[in-house]
């Protein structure tokens, strides 16, 4: 068994493909990937181009100041695919801003990712509609909430389960402890799901966990194990064994994906600044796709068919994106005020009152009350 | 008096022209105010240490840190964890051992994680030992909208940390204040919470190495003689344009920066209010519970009979930072404190 009860982060992560291509046996994962077949590849395949070219859409859109920020995913395609393709629509996902493609993978439009970049909206969409909450810009917090959720789903008897994304900077944030300890005393059915890209903005790993990542959730009583995240295949495996045990009373499980962020931390960062320049080079060779489509092509599964039908999804999704995004229309001025609670409330009201008024001032036509 | 080693001065010099420290009046920007005014306090006194998120290598998000960490060193410039409650935390244990910590939250929204060890222990340990430890943490804040950003990047958490007793907040506007209040505030046996008006950071203006007014000092930045405007941070500069813009349809305003906000200084408020007879109080933050209705309170309570007429707030909304196609309906500007003006003149409503 690779899963770790030590305590001790394992050196090697578990693998199913090699970075060139070759499928790996391992006795502890492939039950759990036995029913992928040659169509099953190749939609993980057009999942990991179309979101790749989701991310370069975006920051293109940054780039040309139609978005304010973006969060690049770029290198992190099967860490997220991988896991996100193995969740029910009844679990529910507490996300941090990286994970786009897992949203892409929960049904939320493309345009609708871009709305909290775009600075429109402050949620993208409705977290009830795609089963993910919006995604957690406070570093760590959503563990905690994925751990309640799951709490829940256990005191309802539900099968569902719920996963936690977060970074590896993210597990130094006393949250992050906190849901390891609630989570465990509770046997929550929760995942948590930690990508590490080696960077969290200009620090590397070493400095949040010295001693590793994987081995750390042992130590509150929660099984944990350490994938090679750019291994879509094995990502894949451990996140539907993790949710197994979620779903059949096992509780809480850790996993480490062991990833890169290949871009910036955002459109906003320079990673020239801390990044050492070989460092890209050397995860370039290990790039989650490249090594699909290597496996693809050994088994003769990489047809013409198969390249020409990814690039017109990604090349439609991108353009839909584009359109959708410009589109978007900014939003209402008055609804500045509006949400802030359920019921309404005297105060607020009496602000919306009086800014509806002093908008209507500068109105020559005299305006109307919105 | 530095502990600069023959490592860490040479990593410095390596990094271009050699550091000097600020000697005569310069042009930098508020970022960079900030940063020679850290390096000068660095250089001061071998106890001041830096911690934070980004703040080595990268300077720190903002760059205020730059060229830091190859002066001073990794156990002077500490690039943290990712743990705002760590930060401060293990800074309340530093100066427990005679350091003066200067502590960088990167952005205004984060500084929640890291609020129970400012409010319950970094706030308390002077009045909680009778006076025998002391606490002279610095916390750096960079705070404020109008740059466009994602939710928590954009807050005023001000009046959290005004209504806290045992802390010491200050907000700078331009420069020279911020240069000279960083020394002082590094300097301050009480614990500081600074903020930094980001999106003034790459205004520049003249800097001299003196360290100004006292730390508790408020400053008439323009005077006038019909209304008292009370601005602090980024809002000095829409509130001075405002008085420009007045000052057109003869309307005499006196801007005042408050650069303290706790304590308040009352008595040069009071002085201004006197002559004007009317006061107009701005800030981002939300107005309830805001830093505006409590000076205006004070100011009633001091001089009422003074007053030509109820002041006026001109604040934020009571609402959540808005998102950034909305900020611009959230953020007092130049016509929402005309519309002030107007309102404290008795000429609307
Ligand atoms: C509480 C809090 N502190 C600081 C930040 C600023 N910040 C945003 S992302 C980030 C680094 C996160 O790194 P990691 O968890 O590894 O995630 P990654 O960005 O690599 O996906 C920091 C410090 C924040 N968003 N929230
Ligand atoms: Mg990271």
């Amino acid at each position: 068994m690779h899963t770790v009860h030590t305590g001790e982060t394992p050196a090697v992560s578990l693998q199913l493909l090699s970075p060139d291509g070759m499928r790996m046996r391992s006795a502890e994962l492939d039950p759990w990937v036995a029913d992928i077949e040659a169509e099953d590849l190749a939609a993980l395949y057009r999942d990991m181009v179309v979101v790749r070219r989701i991310d370069a859409e975006a920051t293109a859109l940054q780039r040309q100041g139609e978005l304010g920020l973006w969060p690049p995913l770029l290198g992190q395609e099967a860490a997220q695919i991988g896991s996100a393709r193995a969740l029910r629509t009844d679990d529910f996902v507490f996300s941090s801003y990286r994970e786009n493609a897992v949203a892409y993978c929960r049904g939320v439009s493309p345009t609708d990712i871009l709305r909290v970049w775009r600075g429109t909206a402050q949620s993208g969409w409705d977290p009830y509609s795609h089963g993910m909450a919006t995604p957690s810009i406070i570093i760590g917090a959503q563990t905690l909430h994925a751990t309640g959720w799951a709490m829940g789903a256990r005191f309802d008897g539900a099968d569902s389960a719920a996963v936690a994304y977060f970074g590896d900077g993210a597990t130094s944030e006393g949250d992050v402890s906190e849901a390891l300890v609630f989570a465990a005393s509770f046997q929550a059915p929760v995942v948590f799901f930690c990508q590490n890209n080696q960077w969290a903005i200009s620090e590397p790993v070493g400095l949040q966990a010295p001693a590793g990542i994987a081995g750390r959730a042992p130590g509150f009583g929660i099984p944990s194990l350490r994938v090679d995240g750019n291994d879509v295949l094995a990502v894949l495996a451990v996140t539907r064994l993790a949710l197994h045990r979620a779903r059949t009373g096992g509780g809480p499980t850790f996993i480490e994906a062991v990833t890169y962020r290949m871009g910036p931390h955002t459109t906003a960062d320079d990673p020239t600044r801390y990044r050492p320049a070989n460092e890209l080079e050397e995860w370039a060779e290990k790039d989650p796709i490249l090594r699909l489509r290597r496996l693809l092509d050994s088994l003769g599964l990489f047809t013409p068919e198969l390249e020409a039908e990814t690039q017109t999804l990604a090349d439609s999704t991108a353009a839909e994106l584009r359109a959708g995004c410009i589109g978007l229309p900014d939003p209402e001025p008055l609804t500045v005020l509006a949400n802030v609670y359920a019921t309404p409330h005297a105060g607020l009201d009496r602000q919306r009152a009086e800014y509806a008024a002093y908008l209507a001032s500068f109105d020559p036509t005299g305006g109307t009350d919105a | 008096m530095t502990m600069i080693t023959e490592q860490n001065s040479s990593a410095g010099a390596a990094n271009g022209q050699a550091p000097v420290p600020l000697t005569e009046t310069k042009t930098l920007t508020l970022a960079k105010a900030i940063n020679a005014g850290l390096r000068r306090a660095m250089l001061d006194d071998p106890k001041v240490v830096l911690l934070g998120e980004d703040i080595g290598t990268l300077g720190g998000v903002f760059r205020v840190t730059s060229d830091l960490l190859a002066e001073f060193g990794p156990n002077r410039v500490i690039d943290t964890p990712l743990a705002e409650s760590a930060i401060i935390g293990t800074a309340v244990g530093l100066a427990y051992r005679g350091y003066r910590p200067v502590c960088e939250i990167q952005f205004d929204g984060f500084i929640f994680p890291g609020f129970d060890q400012i409010v319950s222990q970094v706030a308390r340990f002077h009045y909680r030992t009778q006076g025998a430890v002391r606490m002279p943490i610095t916390i750096r804040v960079p705070f404020g909208g109008g740059i466009g950003a994602a939710e928590h990047h954009s807050e005023s958490p001000e009046a959290y940390f005004t209504h806290t007793s045992g802390l010491r907040v200050v907000a700078v506007s331009n420069p020279q204040d911020a240069y000279g209040l960083i020394r002082q505030a590094i300097a301050s046996d009480d614990p500081v919470l600074y903020f930094e008006p980001k999106r003034r950071y790459h205004v520049a203006g003249p800097v001299s190495p003196e360290l100004g007014a006292p730390l508790e000092s408020a400053r008439v930045v323009a005077a006038g003689t019909d209304v008292t405007l009370l601005a602090y941070g980024a809002l000095v500069s829409t509130a001075t344009d405002a008085a420009l813009a007045a000052a057109d349809e003869g309307v005499s305003i006196e801007v005042i920066d408050l650069r303290s906000l706790s304590p308040v200084d009352y008595d040069t408020v009071e002085a201004s209010v006197r002559k004007t007879g009317r006061l107009v109080v701005t800030h981002e933050a939300a107005r309830s519970g805001g830093l505006g209705g409590e000076i205006i309170a004070e100011i009633t309570e001091r001089c009422f009979d003074h007053l030509e007429a109820a002041p006026v707030r001109v604040t934020g909304f009571d609402i959540p930072y808005p998102p950034a196609k909305l900020e611009s309906h959230h953020l007092p500007d130049l016509d929402r404190m005309l519309d002030g003006v107007d309102r404290v003149l008795g000429r609307r409503r």
